[in-house]
């Protein structure tokens, strides 16, 4: 045990030594890495922005159902009843024509729009809350309550929430297909580094050889090295991402009062961010280790 | 104890370094190899650590055969060794004191136990005031101790020294042979080639003189 921290506290030390020897190029790589990292999880920040953001405006799985002109007060209490039994529905509320011409009438610029109209031009109408979000259950009450006898027009008020989710899934996927493009690149650039590494330092690690040293423990500091890159790489990332939510949250902010919304930006969570920092570790030591594996072979003994 | 039988050493351009070699050298034992320059001796050195095989025959060191051990087992009988290169192999980004306590970084000393070990090895070559020191600035003759404070610092039962006192002057080789034989006289394996006999200053010692690969006394 006692060995082992021995062992590891050595290749750590040494690990920071060395990119402590190299603080330029060092200070580029993690550049790099930060850059690389910051700009899926950039997006994936603002998808969840803009998810959350959806869900403030939108009004729930909302249906208007438009009645014809002429129906009668038993037609209406038949609806009424259909509304009542059927499954997906979760609530709605009547909207009698005359009511809904007095709202019309207090809306402001609308009021004399009615003064010259002889009667009420507006229909009945339910305004309609399914039970779920869901497309199907969505499109088989509207299918269903079109069918209803005296039923002018189904309108389906959250088909714009469906069709931001469809973009976002969208924007997700190209998030996580950007993540894998530049994880291959945060690879190579550790790689790269590590194997500039080893070459200059032939002679250390044949001398280190030669007095008995296991691969293991010549592959040990530079597996910290890599590691240690992906992690700073990662926590520049993080901050790449905390400036540009800083730089933006205040114009966010007053744009969302024009729309009488409060509205802030969110960070990434405790945990995303975890993720994101033992992932970008994870991906230094890969490429640390790919490196290693392909170079110390080559050193040999002169 | 390191014993040849019958080992030979052909290089796959064709050169035979070794011919059919067999000697024995016992624990405690100190020897000097004696030949010209390419008559094999640092071939002869570097199968005992295994930086090489033979063609043919076995090299025996301490009851193992060294051609037969794989790769993971090579580290471990290496540090059987305290091995002083003809080259050195200093390394020249480090100081005097870290070039020494590699050796323990790589065996995993205990770092309080190895810091006393680094001082105990540099005072006995006589460079212990130099420790902080860059290789670079040392004469030839204190890199060439500080090699040889570098190969006793893990206190190995055998030392193996290619061509120590080459490129030194007399009074330098001297004092660098009077090291090794202190070491033999504590019961330390010594190995030493060079070619020079004169160094021995009379006293008797073995010697086995190669001759184009042969051993021929």
């Amino acid at each position: 045990m006692n060995i082992w921290f021995s062992y590891h506290w050595h290749a750590l030390a040494l690990a920071f030594k060395r990119l402590a020897l190299i603080p330029f190029s060092t200070l580029l790589t993690l550049g790099v890495i930060g850059i690389a990292f910051s700009l899926p999880a950039g997006i994936y920040v603002f998808l969840e922005n803009v998810e959350t953001l959806s869900g403030q405006f939108s009004s729930g799985p909302q249906l208007s159902l438009f009645l014809k002109l002429n129906a009668t007060q038993s037609e209406v209490g038949k609806i009424e009843s259909f509304l009542k039994e059927n499954p997906h529905v979760a609530s709605f509320r009547f909207i009698p024509k005359a009511s809904a011409l007095e709202q019309f009438k207090e809306s402001p610029g609308l009021a004399g729009v009615m003064d010259g109209l002889e009667g009420n031009p507006l229909p009945d109408a339910f305004v309609v809350t399914a039970r779920d979000v869901s497309t199907e259950t969505l499109k088989t009450l509207s299918r269903a309550l079109s069918e209803l006898r005296q039923v002018e027009h189904v309108q389906l008020d959250s088909a714009w929430t469906q069709r931001l989710d469809a973009l976002l899934k969208l924007g997700r996927l190209a998030a996580w297909m950007l993540s894998v493009l530049l994880s291959l690149l945060v690879i190579a650039v550790v790689f790269n580094t590590i194997r500039l590494q080893i070459l200059t330092m032939g002679d250390e690690i044949e001398v280190a050889k030669l007095i008995g040293a296991t691969n293991g423990f010549i592959r040990r500091p530079f597996l910290y090295f890599g590691t240690i890159q992906g992690l700073v790489g990662g926590i520049v990332a993080w901050l790449i991402i905390s400036l540009g939510i800083h730089l933006t949250d205040e114009p966010v902010k007053h744009l969302m009062q024009l729309y009488e919304t409060d509205f802030r930006l969110y960070h990434l969570s405790m945990g995303d961010s975890l993720v994101m920092f033992l992932f970008s570790a994870g991906l230094g030591w890969l490429g640390a280790w790919l490196s290693v594996v392909s170079h110390l072979l080559k050193i040999e003994f002169r | 104890m390191i014993s040849f039988s019958e080992v030979s050493k052909r290089y796959p351009n064709g050169f035979e370094a070794l011919r059919n070699v067999s000697f024995t050298v016992e624990t405690g034992e100190m020897a000097l190899i004696n030949g010209h320059s390419g008559a094999g001796k640092t071939t002869l050195l570097r199968l005992i650590a295994a930086i090489e095989r033979s063609t043919t025959g076995s090299v025996i060191v301490n009851g193992q055969d060294v051609g037969r051990l794989n790769g993971a087992a090579i580290p471990f009988l290496r540090r059987n060794f305290g091995l002083v290169f003809q080259d050195q192999k200093l390394l020249f980004d480090r100081s005097v004191f870290e070039n020494v306590l590699l050796p323990l970084q790589i065996s995993g000393f205990e770092s309080k136990a190895a810091v006393r070990r680094v001082r105990a090895a540099l005072d006995k070559v006589g460079l212990l005031s130099k420790e902080k020191a860059r290789p670079i600035t040392l004469s030839g003759g204190e890199q060439q101790r500080l090699c040889i404070a570098r190969a006793i610092v893990s206190r190995p039962s055998i030392l193996i020294a290619d061509e120590p006192t080459s490129n030194l002057d007399m009074e330098y080789a001297k004092d660098i042979m009077a090291i090794f034989k202190s070491f033999h006289q504590v019961g330390v394996t010594v190995l030493i080639s060079t070619h020079d006999v004169e160094l021995l200053g009379g006293t008797p010692q073995r010697i086995l003189t190669l001759s184009h690969g042969e051993l021929t006394g």
